[in-house]
């Protein structure tokens, strides 16, 4: 059993299932990121000054690129898994010879792959409207890699334990928008008062999106090695879940 | 060597229906082997536990001697499965749900496009390949699953009810492939509904009912089985009373037609000469049921809690 050409398949089958839609994967993104550059970027951000030395465009420009990345990567791995399960076409993967840590690497790859992808496009996008030179290239590409990794996990847990399409557009709507938009993408955590300040640390996308805009333009109020730290812990947790629940069964099997 | 041995298999669900209780079978390499039972007996139980859809309470599975848990892949890289429901990736298209089944068994590209390219043709889609799935008609459907099944060439295919719901054109012509698949080597365990089928394919026979196994034998010998057999005679004059025939159970169903249950040791021509003697001529005659499902029935209702006889 050649499972590099295992592998080699679910992340092939898991890219051109995107790339085949891409009107609805990877240009929506470029449409809304162009309007919140403009709107949020230039016509207020020119009103509002500069953030820890930055102009207001250079410092949202970061958390909108990692932003896209955070939700793409989501919504791959979760639109995907949930359509083979409510398929059923998941049993060719369960039927064959392959590890669950495989189905795992192939979901999270395809993830990876489209978050960074976004990424990418919205990075392009940015450049319409402010000169970006890279930090710190390992820290932002690193960074970048490893929140993709965090939200196909979680994107993957969604899909296997969601009974119903609701189920998968919950997280997203409810959970994962608002931590992005309390995760600094617009404003610095030391703009806002004591006690949010405090609650704003118990928001993992702050984390990512600080490091990230570190080794973009070289601000961020977060230390970059917890940053790191928490990030790592949260692809270890996920991962052991996820195969906790490929190994039971649990909402793929009876 | 055995392609499948079950031992002592046993499926509780979680709402505590005992699905499986306790399953002990058999089956040797090359067999053309069907697996039957009404519904709910725990036929698509069994199935699912073979081909790790389903976790099992207790018991083991061993596959050409690799048991399931133990050497999972090698196990399970002898298995090929065409399942009861559709469940094909809808949007792909024909060759690639076999291109993509290929590579999840680890075949390289260039092996991988021969064998699609085999199997398609085998099962007469090769001029299909390029179609995207959902377009497909039911029996096409059904034969990419086949195809699919194949594609690695697995040592042990199980059928479960493959041609549900096909018409009987596409249902024979599936016939001779399921055929020509076991000829070239490779065991089958079929289920399905239609006894006819089982009857025709298969030289193996197991009935599961309740959870158990209520009959394990060769084709030949369970029809030999059958002590009485059901005929039905169109006549060629009407009448208005049935004959009494001694040893023969005869009923009248319309004044051209008559039910006939005669024993097996009683022979027809004893019959048709004495209907000849009371002047009542046939024109045809047919069998009243198959002659499998006559003993499925019989078992079935002889044997309502699935206890082993």
């Amino acid at each position: 059993m050649n499972y590099c050409i295992a592998l080699k398949t679910i992340v092939t089958k898991e890219i051109f299932r995107f790339i085949r839609i891409w009107p609805q994967t990877l240009l929506p993104p470029a449409i809304t990121t162009a309007l919140y550059f403009l709107i949020f970027g230039k016509l207020i951000g020119d009103r509002i000054g500069t953030i820890s030395g930055a102009s207001y465009m250079d410092y949202i420009v970061p958390g909108i690129i990692l932003m896209s990345v955070i939700s793409h990567s989501y919504a791959n791995v979760v639109s995907s898994f949930y359509s083979s399960k409510f398929q059923h076409n998941i049993e060719e993967l369960l039927v064959a010879p392959i590890p669950n840590w495989m189905i795992l690497s192939g979901y999270v790859s395809g993830g990876i792959v489209r978050g960074l992808l976004v990424g990418v496009v919205v990075a392009l996008i940015s450049l319409l409207f402010t000169d970006i030179n890279v930090n710190n290239v390992t820290i932002t590409l690193t960074i970048a890699v490893l929140t993709a990794a965090v939200f196909a996990l979680a994107g993957f847990i969604n899909a296997i334990l969601a009974e119903s399409f609701d189920d998968i557009s919950i997280i997203p709507n409810f959970v994962l928008t608002p931590l992005s938009y309390l995760g600094g993408v617009f404003y610095s955590v030391d703009m806002l008062p004591g006690v949010w300040q405090t609650v704003s640390m118990g928001n993992p996308i702050l984390y990512m999106i600080n490091a990230f805009r570190y080794g973009l333009i070289g601000v961020t109020d977060i230390d970059i090695q917890l940053s790191f730290l928490i990030t790592g812990g949260f692809i270890i947790t996920l991962t052991l879940f996820s195969l906790y629940l490929l190994h039971k069964g649990i909402g793929i099997k009876n | 060597m055995n392609a499948l041995s079950l031992r002592n298999l046993k499926k509780t669900y979680n709402n505590g229906f005992e699905a499986l209780k306790g399953i002990d079978l058999e089956v040797e390499a090359g067999d053309f082997f069907a697996l039957l039972g009404p519904n709910g007996a725990g036929k698509s139980t069994v199935i699912g536990i073979i081909s790790s859809l389903v976790n099992a309470s207790s018991g083991s599975v061993s596959i050409f001697g690799h048991d399931l848990r133990r050497e999972q892949a090698k196990a399970k890289s002898c298995l090929g499965l065409v399942p009861q429901e559709v469940n094909f990736n809808q949007f792909d298209t024909v060759k690639n749900i076999l291109l993509n089944q290929a590579g999840y068994y680890g075949t390289p590209r260039k092996l991988a496009l021969q064998r699609t390219e085999y199997c398609l043709k085998q099962m007469d889609l090769w001029d299909r390949r390029d179609t995207v799935s959902r377009r497909l008609s039911g029996g096409m459907k059904r034969r990419v699953m086949i195809a699919r099944a194949l594609v690695h060439a697995p040592k042990l295919l199980i059928l479960d009810e493959p041609t549900a719901g096909v018409d009987i054109e596409i249902r024979r012509s599936m016939w001779s492939m399921m055929r020509q698949v076991n000829q070239q080597g490779t065991t089958i365990i079929l289920t399905t509904h239609y006894l006819e089928e089982a009857e025709s394919l298969c030289r193996n026979i197991a009935i599961i009912n309740h959870g158990r196994i209520v009959e394990n034998s060769d084709m030949a010998s369970l029809l030999a089985r059958l002590h009485v057999e059901h005929f039905i005679l169109d006549l060629a004059r009407p009448i208005t009373v049935a004959p009494v025939i001694e040893g023969c159970h005869i009923e009248l169903i319309t004044d051209k037609t008559l039910a006939v249950a005669i024993p097996k040791e009683h022979g027809l021509n004893k019959l048709f000469s004495r209907l000849t003697a009371q002047n009542i001529d046939v024109t045809s005659l047919k069998n009243k049921t198959n002659r499998l499902e006559q003993l499925f029935m019989d078992l079935i209702d002889s044997n309502p809690t699935g206890v082993k006889r």
